[in-house]
């Protein structure tokens, strides 16, 4: 059933008996052609994209839980493309151009609303560095526009530009960036996949990946022995794990990140706001809860669950920056598990197994990158050969040195990011 | 988290930074050749179960920690000197 106005009507006015389930729930067949691990954004988007541009749907998505019951639904929805080296910038600029015709492509409403999103700064040299950020965006296509204290408190008059121990210099506007419903985003995808032929098989863990002579020949789960040419793994916190049934050790740490939400306000932040002197941002619901999150607690953790220190610093920076939020109460808290790479930056690269790819590594950064990674995931996956916007997320730059990109500056090893 | 600090008895993780998995106590020799380098420096087993990390109690006796830690529960099971473990 296409989506539309006129199916609402029509189906309101009769009851809304027609309705019917967005995908369907087959039972895996004994052999694929492509057999991506892991239902959650990434791999549900990976799967649209071989079908639609592609034309690959002898296909099956592997999920051990739900559809979109991992990190795809345990984020803060914001989208954006304000990246700043080479490599980085062009793939987050592929996937915003992704984003903005995300609804019609896949007749599905994923909420995504560009209100802007402004990266607050603090000093001079913040601002040179933002100053230089925004030249990346413009020059890679994208929006950016450098706001003064004045231009701040044109559109954010509700932060404390007074009394802070950190004074607003300013901020770097992004007109374009935003948020997005994020399980919507995966409803969506796997509603585009299943309605071109893809299998989405939920409650289906793998428990083993079969290599034959150096060449990826299937893999066994939970439901079963499933033979497949190509095996593609893209289970953000669980990589490490399943890669290991390959025989691989990948340079990836999986770490906790906490965000929270508070009871439903009515219209208060229009934007999606970053401060710049501690580890907080922030943007409002559509349902009214104020949606925001810090850093790492920095200890490996599968836990989707963080400790109190972090939630203090949160709370400590929220309220430095606009004290009117102390009125507000906090609703719950929540964690996902972040596969960090040494450099911040994420893999999207052939496996050194012939047949079996990875995509992971998306650190904190994996929503907005969704569509992008999807995109050019399944190009890989498709012709061997990397999406020119993704040719930098190479699986060897580690072992090489050649390639970092450690978008924060901060080094290339565990624990820096 | 409260770590057992040998020292300074059980303590809020706060004083404490995480160094991350303790491979990094088996630096690899000099001439070790570059996959040992890129072993050490980058690969990583990341358990999901009990692991063994580096603390560093910066805020208290600034002793060096092998933590013995589980990433599913975040319950602490053990933390002694890194220098004795080192030494042995």
């Amino acid at each position: 059933m296409r989506y539309s106005g006129w199916q609402v009507l029509a189906q309101g006015i009769t009851g809304n008996r027609g309705w019917r389930p967005a995908w369907r729930d087959p039972a895996p067949k004994e052999a694929y052609d492509i057999v991506i691990i892991g239902g959650g954004g990434h791999g549900l988007s990976t799967a649209h994209y071989l079908a639609k541009e592609h034309g690959l749907t002898n296909v099956a998505v592997l999920e051990k839980g739900y559809l979109g019951g991992g990190s795809v639904g345990r984020n803060t929805t914001i989208v954006r493309a304000n990246y700043l080296l080479e490599g980085n910038s062009q793939f987050y600029s592929h996937s915003l151009r992704l984003w903005e015709g995300l609804e019609a492509d896949l007749n599905y409403n994923v909420m995504h609303s560009q209100r802007g999103l402004i990266n607050l700064f603090h000093s001079d040299g913040q601002r040179d560095a933002f100053v230089r950020r925004g030249n990346m965006m413009i020059n890679q296509g994208d929006d950016a526009i450098l706001l003064d204290r004045e231009g701040c408190r044109k559109l954010l008059p509700y932060l404390d530009y007074e009394q802070t121990r950190f004074p607003i210099y300013g901020g770097l506007y992004h007109p374009r960036g935003g948020t997005a419903r994020h399980d919507a985003v995966a409803w969506g995808y796997a509603r585009a996949a299943d309605r071109r032929g893809v299998d989405l098989i939920q409650n289906c863990e793998v428990t083993g990946i079969d290599i034959a002579g150096g060449r990826v020949t299937g893999v066994q789960t939970t439901r079963g022995a499933i033979r497949a040419k190509k095996v593609a793994i893209v289970v953000a916190g669980r990589s490490s794990q399943v890669a290991a049934m390959a025989g691989l050790r990948l340079p990836i740490e999986s770490h906790v990140l906490q965000a929270f939400v508070t009871e439903g306000l009515k219209p208060v932040i229009n934007h999606v706001i970053s401060y710049g002197m501690g580890h907080f941002y922030i943007s409002q619901s559509d349902k009214g809860g104020l949606v925001f999150g810090g850093d790492l607690d920095f200890y490996a953790s599968y836990a989707a669950r963080g400790n109190l220190p972090m939630a203090e610093h949160v709370a400590e920076a929220g309220m430095t920056l606009m004290p009117m939020i102390g009125r507000a109460r906090m609703l719950r808290s929540w964690g996902g598990i972040m596969d960090m790479s040494p450099d911040g930056s994420p893999i999207i690269d052939k496996a050194p197994v012939e047949g079996l790819y990875l995509n992971c590594g998306w650190c904190y950064g994996g929503f907005k990158a969704v569509p992008g990674s999807g995109n050019c995931f399944a190009h890989l996956i498709a012709t061997d050969r990397p999406h020119k916007a993704a040719s930098a997320f190479r699986l060897d730059r580690f072992e090489t040195g050649r390639g970092l990109m450690d978008e924060e500056g901060t080094g290339s090893q565990h624990n820096l990011h | 988290m409260l770590i057992p600090c040998p020292v300074c008895g059980p303590r809020d993780s706060r004083e404490f930074t995480c160094k991350g998995h303790a491979v990094t106590l088996a630096r690899p020799q000099a001439d070790a050749p570059p996959e040992a380098w890129d072993a050490y420096l980058h690969l990583r087993d990341n358990p999901a179960g009990p692991t063994r990390e580096l603390w560093h109690h910066n805020a208290g006796c600034t002793a060096w920690l092998v933590v013995e830690r589980n990433t599913v529960t975040h319950a602490v099971t053990g933390a002694r000197l890194a220098g004795e473990v080192a030494a042995r």
